[in-house]
Formats: structure tokens, C-alpha cells, sequence
């Protein structure tokens, strides 16, 4: 039996303990995703990491203070700066992207403003392709523009419009990949390209693919952005986000969340690190499922049209195919013939899939953009996101397809 | 509905006051209820809550069964059916059965009167000879621990019942994913939830699912009586486990059936108990038992001494050294030296528990990197 430690426990300042964050070229990527990021042998001998509910750190004595500070010390020191449990998660998400450092968030949203408010000040400018989350573009046209940013939004894939945009006061270039609720999917190499031609950050908010079907990083994209809330959490029981990049990139943007103070509760960082060792399989999962129910509502009379990567009908399946390895369980369809209140009996009649907002867990999960984030918008604004009054967008979770297409098919047939 | 569907929906419907897809965690202990003398459906937490009903509930449909009990551990769920039975009634029992579950019976259950004997189920004669006009309960395990010996679950429950006892069988190794017991004939299903159920190392937990509503009233009123509940935040886990628990497990008994056959091969191994190899004894029943694929624990001796498979043990690097099983991280271990310590030497040796026996529990990483790892501890050895 051990006793019990008095001493500082290990941290992330313990790295040479640590599964090596950044290659996993020597091990595979379920291997990564029980593994990475965590010390083989943890604090109290624990197979899992223990949670630091901690709010603060102790110092032995004031010239433990002292070095800390004079010699730059790596060791906790305050919750709002890290926790053990946090950084156990950051590593583990970085390795699973192939990037160097992961910011964790208190959500999506909290990462996405907390990246840019580390890379912008007024009079900066920042373009992005037009389709992407709705609170995305608020917060960049709304709200952006408090501070003296300008934002401009040019039609997604529009490579050359965006190029156009650029002017020398242009600081980053933003899409999703895949697009939410299109599932338009970029020309990463090609977005990166311009990026680094005219000297301009990129991020790709790559919460739809996640870093088991697309890597950003890789195709030379600077940061990548995703809500963890969706798949990398994966049981719709917690929120949190995640920047990931380089090293260098990522430092102003760790030290501003420490000051603005968005981070995770350590119960919650654990869930998430929990959640991340079934990715592989729950991926897996979500893509067949994804292309099972894709290809039922593509052969479907009712249907007018699917939107999926990974359906040769798709306008950018070319791309997708060959630069990701699943398209993920997302499923926008249009319903035929149908006005919005024809489109929602046939989501009010499915069964398994439950109606509410979000994404990516293991619970299907079905929406009507209109309704549910578009409700308030004008017909025009409507038609100018793309958002029709008979689009239905499906989470499929990872039930049996079977069971899913069977209610979709239902419920098609009972509103018919 | 199919059992992956059920594991995820069934005992989870959301919270009807607010919505969330996921039910809220109830910590509380107690309930307010409607009136004095009125009861509404929650009272006390021991007897009843929300966060453990739900997992008993999904549980319970992904068995087959009318209902299910949640545990502190696995041990408690066994010990609620051992507290069932009275002083004078008799258990025969498995020989191949976890070492905590030899333990009680030989040195708890025996104090209150309750007589045992232990015999090698694979032989059903042996079972029916050791069956007394006493006998109250038939004790199996399926895959046994740690020679993964197959038991017909089918045949002892007609043997059982032919002479009045109950049929209880610990289905931890298997799960509901490849066996259903009480689709088999069997009473009582117990697990150790605080394995494959839960499945990530980070939850204690023990269940009990029955086929017939009479015993599982008799099963509750102990279990109330007694009290080791499985806990709100447990409870909450194993069935955040339930829903990736089909995928973890086909999963792992793959990587498991490729890493057996690799090490079958191996010239510095002796032998390798799997069920999924053909050579194993159980292959055929548990072919027929199990669906097709043979479960994620195997056992194998390698060639040389104690101190050789202890240095083999301690060498691995993704394997850790650990008791318990059934997660997503892999883990290996000694039984004669860990888990089956609580054996006297005498019965070890009579069960087949050699000193130089390695166990593995098979997690979710990739073949190749376990496969990796146990030849650099062949190396290091
Ligand atoms: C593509 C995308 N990005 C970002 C977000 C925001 O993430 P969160 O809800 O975790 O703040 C969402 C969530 O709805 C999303 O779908
Ligand atoms: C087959 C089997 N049954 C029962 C148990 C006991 O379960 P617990 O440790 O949850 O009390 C174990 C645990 O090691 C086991 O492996």
C-alpha cells in the first residue's frame, strides 16, 4: 500500500510522465484516445484521473511563490489559470487533432470569442463564408463591430471572393467545415493557401467532422475550433469548446481565457474526457448511421432533396471524399411539396429521434432550422442563409439504423 | 426496438418538467411527498431514486427482464441473494468463479448456516450429483474467471428447476450484449457493473435482474432491508456506460479474438484460454451462448517460472497493472497473485489457477498497439 501523498501532487508541469501529446503517428487513434494526454501513473495510483475540484493551490512557503514566479515554475496555481483534470483533456483533444495546444472552454461559443478577442483589435478585420452556426455570425456582426471590427461574409466556397475581401487590415478567415446545416465542405489545402499567401490567419470551426474525419491542421490550417458539446463530449450531458494550434499561436489565447475567465468545471472536464475514449466507436457509429439514413431519405418519394457529404448527388462530395474519412451524422433534408407546418408534423411524427436544438450526442437527436433558429429571421434573411421552410436537420445518434430509418419512414408515411 | 436503441433511450426519457434530453441527476435522500400517510412514487433514497431507477430500468430491458436492482459493488448484489436464502438451505456453486464470490460463500454465507459445495459446471453430471433436497440455488458464472470456462446456462436452468432451485448466473464477462441468461432459462442475472456496465474504470456498482416479479419483490425487500444501493452519481455513470456499451464490447471482443489467435501462435506461450479459439474446451456452447463472438477477458500461461510471468506482468506499458476488467483502458494481472489470492493455495491449484497464469482484460485501444506491447514484454522477460 502507498501512503498517502502530502506532497504537490502531479501536474501538467510533470510532462516527461505524460503520453506524448503531439504524434500519434506511433500509436493508433483509439490507442490516442484512451491514452493521450495522460500520465500512465496518476496521483494516488488512480487508473483514472482523479477530479481537482479545487478552486486554488497551496504553496509550501513564500519562496515557493517566489521561484514559482522568478523561474517561470510549470504547477497550478489558480483555477481560472488550470486544473490538473483540464489540462489532462487539453493534451488528450491536441493529440487527437495532431496540434500542439487545445484552449478548453465553457462552451463553443466561449471558445470562439475567446480566440478572437485574443487575435483582434479595432480596426482589424475579419472575413468569413456565410454559412455557418447562427450565433457564430452574430456574434461577428453584431457584436464584433462594438469593438471596432469589421466583419465581412462572402458566399461559402467563393475562394476568390474571399481572396477579394482581403485587405491589409484583415486578420483571420473563418469557416465551418462542414457547414451547418449545408454541409458544404471546404477546400481546406485551398483556404489555408490564401491564408498564408496574404499573411492571414485561418480557423475552421470543424465541430461538424470532428478530428476523426477531417484534420485542419494537416491541410495547414491555423486553428481549429470545436463546440465539444456535440461529438467529442458525445452524450449531450455537457457543454465546452476547445481552439486548438500551435504552441506560439496559442498563447496569447490561453493567457486571455485566464483573464476572461470561460474554463470547464473540472466534473465537466472529466465527462468530456471520458466521453473522448469511446470517440473512435462512437464515430464510426455516427457515420454509418449518418449514410444509412442519407441514402434512405435520398431514395425516399417524400424527399425532395438530401444534403449530405457523403452522397455522390452532393456538391462538394468530390472534396469530401477525398479529404475525410466519414461525413459525420448530420443530415439536412428537404421534405416534397411541403409548407413549414407540413414539414413539422413529419418531425412532431418520429418516435426516437427528440426534438431540440444541438447535435453530435448518441441520442438522435431532429430539428426544423425555421423553427428552431431562424423563427424570428425575415423570409428574406431566411432565403439568404439558405434556410427553407421545409428543411429538416437530423443528429443521428448511434441507435440501430435500422431503428431510425424505420421511424423516419413512419413518419414520412403517416403525414404523406 | 433493437438493443442498441433501447440502451439509449429505454429508462432515459427526458425530464418531463424541463425537457433535458438527458434526466437530471437526483443526489437527494429524501422526497417531499403529497400528504402524511401518502406516498408519492420516491420516499427515501435507499428505497428508491430516480438517477438508480432509470439505469435498473434500462438494465432490466436490455436483460430481459421485469425488473433490476442496482448495487453498491457486485459483491453486495451477490450478497442480496445469498441474504435471501435462510440457514440450512444449500448453493451449488461454480468452481470457476470469481475469487470474492468463493470467498463469501465459503467464509460469510457459511456463518449464517448456509452450506456450499463447489463443483466444475462444464460437467452437468457432477452438478445434479451435487444437488441435495437442501439445495435453494445454483450458482454459475459464464465466462468463469480465470479459465473463461463456458457453463450451458440452458441445461443448468432445466436441471435446477427439475430439483426446485433457483438458477443465478454472474454474466459480468459476458454482458447483455452476448448473453441473456434469462432468455435461457436462468432466474437471477447479477453483474459487477463496476465493469463492462459502467466500462471506464470510474464507477463501483453490482445489479441484479430477474424474470419473475415474485422474487424480484423478494430481492428488493432485502436489498431495502439491507442497504447497499448503488449510489445517484454511480447510477448516473453506469448508465452514461449503457449507451456505448454494445460498441465497447463487439469492439473489444474483436480486438480480443485477434490479440487470443496472435498469442496462440506465440512461441513463448503455452497455452491461451479464450473461448474464441476453437481449441478451447467451451468453443462450441460458447458459440451457441455467447452469438458469435467470445467476450474480452482471456487468460494464457507463458513459458518459464512465477518470476518470469510476474517480470511479464510488470514489462507491458499499455496494459496496466490492475485487478477488475471490463473498460475501455486494458489491464493485466496475475490471478494467482491478485484476484485469486483470496483461493486457498490447495483449491487454486485444484481449479487450474497456475502461478505462471496472465490475465488480460481487453480494452478499446487499437489491436496493433496491444499486440506491440505484450511482445516488448515477451522481449523484456
Ligand atoms: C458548428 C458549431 N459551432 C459552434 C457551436 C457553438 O457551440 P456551443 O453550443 O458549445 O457554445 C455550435 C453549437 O451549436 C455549432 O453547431
Ligand atoms: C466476475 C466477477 N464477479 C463479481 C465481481 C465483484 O464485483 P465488485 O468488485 O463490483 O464487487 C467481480 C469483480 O472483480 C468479478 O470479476
Amino acid at each position: 500500500m502507498s501512503q498517502v501523498q502530502m506532497s504537490r501532487p502531479k501536474t501538467a508541469a510533470d510532462e516527461p510522465t505524460v503520453s506524448p501529446a503531439l504524434p500519434t503517428a506511433d500509436q493508433q487513434f483509439a490507442t490516442v484516445a484512451v491514452h493521450a494526454g495522460e500520465a500512465r501513473q496518476k496521483p494516488g495510483d488512480s487508473i483514472t484521473d482523479p477530479i481537482f475540484c479545487a478552486s486554488t493551490y497551496t504553496f509550501e512557503n513564500t519562496q515557493s511563490i517566489i521561484d514559482f514566479i522568478e523561474q517561470d515554475q510549470q504547477r497550478e496555481e489558480y483555477g481560472r489559470y488550470g486544473n490538473p483534470g483540464e489540462r489532462v483533456v487539453e493534451r488528450k483533444l491536441a493529440a487527437l487533432e495532431g496540434g500542439e495546444d487545445a484552449v478548453l472552454y465553457s462552451s463553443g461559443m466561449a471558445a470562439l470569442v475567446g480566440l478572437l478577442m485574443a487575435k483582434l483589435s479595432a480596426g482589424d478585420e475579419v472575413i468569413f463564408f456565410d454559412e455557418c452556426y447562427h450565433r457564430s455570425r452574430e456574434f461577428c456582426t453584431k457584436h464584433l463591430g462594438r469593438f471596432g471590427v469589421t466583419t465581412r461574409q462572402v458566399k461559402t466556397c467563393d475562394y476568390a471572393a474571399m481572396e477579394a475581401a482581403i485587405t491589409p487590415k484583415t486578420r483571420m478567415l473563418i469557416s465551418e467545415s462542414p457547414t451547418n446545416p449545408h454541409l458544404s465542405v471546404i477546400d481546406l489545402e485551398r483556404f489555408a493557401e490564401i491564408g498564408r499567401k496574404r499573411g492571414v490567419d485561418t480557423l475552421i470551426d470543424a465541430t461538424l467532422a470532428t478530428p476523426y474525419n477531417l484534420r485542419p491542421i494537416a491541410a495547414g490550417i491555423d486553428f481549429v475550433l470545436h463546440s465539444a458539446t456535440k461529438y467529442l463530449g458525445g452524450h449531450n450531458d455537457l457543454l465546452a469548446g476547445t481552439v486548438i494550434g500551435s504552441k506560439e499561436k496559442m498563447e496569447p489565447v490561453r493567457n486571455l481565457r485566464g483573464i476572461m475567465g470561460a474554463v470547464n468545471g473540472p466534473q465537466n472536464c472529466y465527462l468530456l474526457g471520458r466521453g473522448l475514449k469511446t470517440f473512435e466507436l462512437r464515430m464510426q457509429r455516427h457515420n454509418e448511421n449518418g449514410m444509412m439514413v442519407a441514402e434512405f431519405l435520398a431514395g425516399h418519394p417524400r424527399i425532395e432533396r438530401v444534403y449530405y457529404p457523403g452522397l455522390p448527388s452532393h456538391p462538394y462530395y468530390e472534396i469530401a471524399r477525398k479529404t475525410m474519412r466519414g461525413f459525420g451524422g448530420l443530415v439536412t433534408f428537404l421534405v416534397k411539396d411541403a409548407d413549414w407546418r407540413a414539414t413539422a408534423d413529419v418531425i412532431d411524427a418520429v418516435k426516437i429521434p427528440r426534438i431540440a436544438p444541438s447535435l453530435g450526442g448518441v441520442e438522435s437527436l431532429i430539428e426544423q432550422p425555421l423553427v428552431m433558429s431562424y423563427y424570428q429571421q425575415t423570409p428574406e434573411a431566411r432565403k439568404q442563409f439558405g434556410i427553407y421552410d421545409n428543411m429538416i436537420r437530423m443528429s443521428c445518434g448511434i441507435e440501430s439504423a435500422d431503428d431510425l430509418i424505420a421511424d423516419l419512414g413512419q413518419a414520412l408515411d403517416a403525414t404523406a | 426496438m433493437q438493443f442498441r436503441t433501447r440502451a439509449i433511450h429505454v429508462g432515459n426519457e427526458p425530464c418531463p418538467q424541463t425537457g433535458a434530453v438527458v434526466p437530471p441527476l437526483h443526489l437527494a435522500t429524501t422526497f417531499v411527498q403529497p400528504g402524511a400517510g401518502e406516498w408519492g412514487e420516491f420516499d427515501y433514497s435507499r428505497s428508491g431514486n430516480p438517477t438508480r431507477k432509470a439505469f435498473e430500468t434500462t438494465l432490466a430491458s436490455l436483460e430481459g427482464g421485469v425488473g433490476a436492482l442496482a448495487f453498491s459493488t457486485g459483491m453486495a448484489a451477490t450478497h442480496c441473494v445469498i441474504a435471501s436464502l435462510k440457514s440450512g438451505d444449500h448453493v451449488v456453486a461454480g468452481s470457476d468463479i470469481y475469487g470474492g464470490s468463493y470467498r463469501l460463500l465459503h467464509k460469510i454465507a457459511n456463518r449464517a448456516g448456509i452450506n456450499v459445495t463447489l463443483v466444475d459446471t462444464n460437467d452437468l453430471a457432477k452438478v445434479e450429483a451435487a444437488i441435495t433436497p437442501a439445495t435453494k440455488l445454483v450458482w454459475i458464472e459464464s465466462p468463469g474467471n480465470p479459465r473463461m470456462s463456458i457453463t450451458d446456462i440452458d441445461a443448468c436452468a432445466k436441471l435446477a428447476h427439475r430439483h426446485g432451485a433457483l438458477l443465478g448466473i454472474d454474466s459480468t464477462f459476458a454482458t447483455p450484449v452476448l448473453t441473456r441468461p434469462l432468455e435461457l432459462g436462468a432466474d437471477i442475472v447479477m453483474h459487477s457493473a463496476t465493469k463492462y456496465i459502467g466500462g471506464h474504470s470510474d464507477a463501483m456498482g453490482g445489479a441484479l435482474v430477474v424474470r419473475d416479479a415474485a422474487l424480484l419483490k423478494e430481492l428488493y425487500f432485502v436489498q431495502n432491508a439491507t442497504g447497499a444501493v448503488m449510489g445517484p452519481l454511480e447510477s448516473y455513470l453506469c448508465s452514461r456506460g449503457l449507451k456505448t456499451l454494445e460498441l465497447r464490447v463487439r469492439e473489444q471482443c474483436r480486438t480480443a479474438q485477434a490479440l487470443a489467435e496472435w498469442l496462440a501462435s506465440h512461441p513463448r506461450v503455452a497455452r491461451v484460454l479464450y473461448p474464441g479459439l476453437s481449441g478451447h474446451p467451451g468453443h462450441e456452447l460458447a458459440h451457441r451462448q455467447m452469438g458469435g463472438q467470445f467476450g474480452a477477458m482471456m487468460s494464457f500461461e507463458i513459458r518459464g517460472d512465477l518470476a518470469a510471468g510476474k517480470r511479464f506482468a510488470e514489462s507491458t506499458k499499455l496494459f496496466s497493472l490492475a485487478v477488475s476488467l471490463g473498460a475501455v483502458e486494458s489491464l493485466i494481472e496475475q490471478p494467482a497473485s491478485m484476484s485469486h489470492a483470496s483461493y486457498d493455495a490447495t483449491d487454486r491449484a485444484k481449479h487450474g489457477i497456475a502461478d505462471g497464469l496472465i490475465r488480460l482484460s481487453v480494452g478499446l485501444e487499437a489491436f496493433e498497439d496491444l499486440r506491440d506491447d505484450l511482445e516488448s514484454a515477451f522481449a523484456a522477460v
